[in-house]
């Protein structure tokens, strides 16, 4: 028994150092991760309060006031003073403050956190002699299930859209299946525009299944219209789609396959926003995630559901994501090998 | 007429010459057969005609005009290799090959040719060998075809399952359906070919009615005798050796005679073979090797 646990081990082995693709990736795949998650959230330590700064387009200055010396709490600059006011009455922000003239600083009366961020405003205040001007904003906290709702269901949508094509696609080239496809009228373009419709509909149904499902059991909020957010998961789905039929036009190793796929899913995992804003991070992090389809799916989704936010508002997000499915199916279909070898 | 013409192909693979300037014709109706060995390219020329392998040079003509978009529609084809989406029935299996055509045949007229009555309920993946290469067939016939390509069919099935496929053939071919069979066994292109064509190293060695070929080749008869059984020198005696199969063949147009001398030498006749010449001898004369070697 052990000679054939060998000697089938053995074969596997080989096949797998042979596959230099594959393991190549899977090699790289941890290296990058970890350099990649230790370059984003390393550094200094935690900071425990967020505050925005309102200026217009300057840099920081910490000379402008002590209070921007304070430990433990992370400043961040703000140049859209209605997007300012908006994550001050959703919780997201716990202080904003423009040191500029008129000197002044918004709180939400509701947030615990900006409570103890205006006591340290103050007591760094009372160190100079400028004054400040008090206003309030109020408004309920967006609760982290109603944030979160949408990275999860994009997230799932990411998944099943990339594996659920791309690997599909791969498995059918390995066995032969394609090659049989092909010696039918069946044109490439056709094979991918079936499997996308295919897929797009198992995936609708599913997310639209979990989402009635959390809408009733949570009490999930939506602000926006839910023809909008439909078309948001639509568009979005669409171009996941194709991203994943771009991947899978030519790969003939599942392997291989499988890495690609983990090349855009996790990337797009960290960097657009499923479980955590990135509105905070460092200008190129969000220029990066913007190249991601998920990143304009989540966006919009929140927009509708957390802002109200209308289809006309989502438009340019969509049109990106319509154009990118284009470019992508395109791409696909011209590049899209029937056969293994 | 000529239902199908392949012109000069040429498969050239990174260090292999796969397929060299092959050229023949197939006449609308018949059955066609492509023998030679493993390796000997016959898969490939077939794969280029049917349009799912890309030559490197040379043209394939379908009813004299270049093999496109009509030749997709009614050529039928089953592959050796293939595989089918899982947790498919065999009906809805059919169906959806049947929906790719324009050109369609009557479903339950394949099923029923196909001997598939009673398995059209069933998951794909769960078939035996031989009900697997009958659906093949069916899905190669679900567009009415007027030329199919059969790619070793019978490969791995039972005698008994071999014998009732080529029963299969036999009726698709009565239909007038023209029919190229690639195989390496040889009583199976004896029994379905009107023509064959014999490949090797990527070459077309010689092409013709089987009798035809065995004829103008053949006027003697063949003795075979285990290589074991030989005692003495058979120099005076015109002979050849298959070391792979431990046998002795001698061809004679005189049994009689050669029998006599062949008896002083060998230690006992009780396994000695006489037999007309076949394809197989056909082949080996032509390439000095085995056909399935």
């Amino acid at each position: 028994m052990l000679k054939r646990i060998y000697a089938i081990f053995r074969a596997r082995n080989l096949e797998f150092v042979r596959d230099r693709s594959s393991m190549s990736w899977n090699i790289i795949l941890p290296v990058v991760l970890m350099f990649g998650l230790s370059f984003i959230f390393g550094g200094a330590d935690r900071a425990e309060y967020t505050v925005g700064v309102l200026q217009s387009g300057e840099e920081l200055n910490k000379d402008q006031h002590p209070f921007l010396d304070t430990r433990y709490i992370r400043f961040v600059d703000i140049n859209d003073e209605e997007a300012g006011f908006r994550r001050i009455a959703r919780h997201q922000l716990d202080l904003l403050v423009q040191f500029a003239e008129p000197r002044r600083y918004w709180v939400n009366p509701d947030s615990r956190k900006g409570y103890f961020a205006e006591l340290a405003l103050l007591q760094s205040e009372s160190t100079t002699t400028f004054g400040i001007e008090k206003a309030q904003i109020s408004g309920d906290a967006v609760r982290y299930v109603d944030w979160v709702l949408p990275g999860i269901l994009g997230m799932n949508m990411m998944f099943s859209c990339l594996f659920g094509v791309g690997y599909v696609v791969v498995r059918y080239r390995k066995n032969g299946f394609l090659k049989r496809l092909r010696a039918t009228p069946l044109r490439a373009i056709e094979f991918v525009i079936a499997q996308v419709a295919s897929r797009l509909l198992l995936i609708m149904l599913i997310t639209s299944f979990v989402y009635v499902g959390t809408k009733y059991f949570l009490d999930t909020r939506m602000d926006g219209s839910y023809l909008a957010l439909f078309l948001v998961a639509v568009v979005g789905a669409i171009a996941l789609l194709s991203m994943g039929l771009l991947v899978a036009a030519r790969v003939t190793s599942e392997e291989l396959a499988g890495g690609l796929l983990n090349l855009f899913t996790w990337p797009m995992m960290l960097l657009s926003g499923v479980w955590f804003s990135l509105e905070d991070a460092d200008p190129w992090v969000s220029q990066v995630a913007n190249i991601f389809p998920l990143t304009h799916v989540l966006k919009s989704a929140r927009a509708v559901m957390l802002d109200g936010a209308t289809l006309i508002d989502v438009a340019p997000a969509l049109i990106s994501l319509l154009l990118l499915s284009i470019l992508f199916l395109g791409l696909g279909a011209a590049m899209f090998r029937w056969r293994p070898n | 007429m000529i239902a199908l013409e392949a012109r000069k192909l040429v498969k050239q693979y990174p260090g292999v010459l796969a397929v060299n300037e092959v050229s023949f014709e197939v006449r609308a109706g018949i059955c066609f057969g492509l023998l030679g060995p493993n390796g000997a390219g016959k898969t490939t020329t077939v794969e280029i005609m049917e349009g799912v392998t890309p030559a490197t040079s040379g043209e394939v003509y379908y009813f004299g005009e270049p093999a496109g978009n009509k030749f997709r529609e009614e050529a039928g084809i089953q592959f050796q290799n293939t595989a089918l989406q899982d947790y498919l029935t065999v009906r809805e299996t059919l169906e959806m090959f049947h929906s790719l055509y324009n050109r369609q045949a009557d479903l339950e007229h394949i099923i029923r040719e196909c001997s598939l009555e009673e398995l059209v309920d069933r998951d794909n993946r769960k078939l035996s060998g031989g009900q697997r290469q009958r659906l093949f067939l069916a899905v190669a016939l679900v567009n009415k075809p007027r030329l199919v390509f059969l790619d070793e069919p019978t490969t791995g099935l039972d005698p008994q399952a071999r014998r009732n496929f080529w029963d299969l053939v036999n009726r698709i071919r009565s239909d007038g359906t023209t029919i190229i069979l690639t195989t390496h066994y040889m009583d199976e292109a004896e029994i379905l070919c009107d023509e064959i064509a014999i490949m090797d190293f990527g070459q077309i060695r010689t092409q013709g009615s089987p009798a035809d070929l065995l004829r103008e080749r053949y006027q003697n008869v063949i003795i075979e005798l285990p290589l074991d059984d030989v005692s003495g020198d058979l120099q005076s005696i015109d002979h050849r050796i298959l070391e792979s199969q431990g046998v002795i063949q001698i061809s004679t147009d005189d049994v009689n005679a050669s029998l006599q001398k062949l008896v002083s030498h060998v230690s006992g006749l009780n396994r000695l073979k006489i037999r007309q010449p076949n394809l197989e001898d056909l082949f080996l004369d032509l390439t000095g090797h085995s056909l399935r070697a």
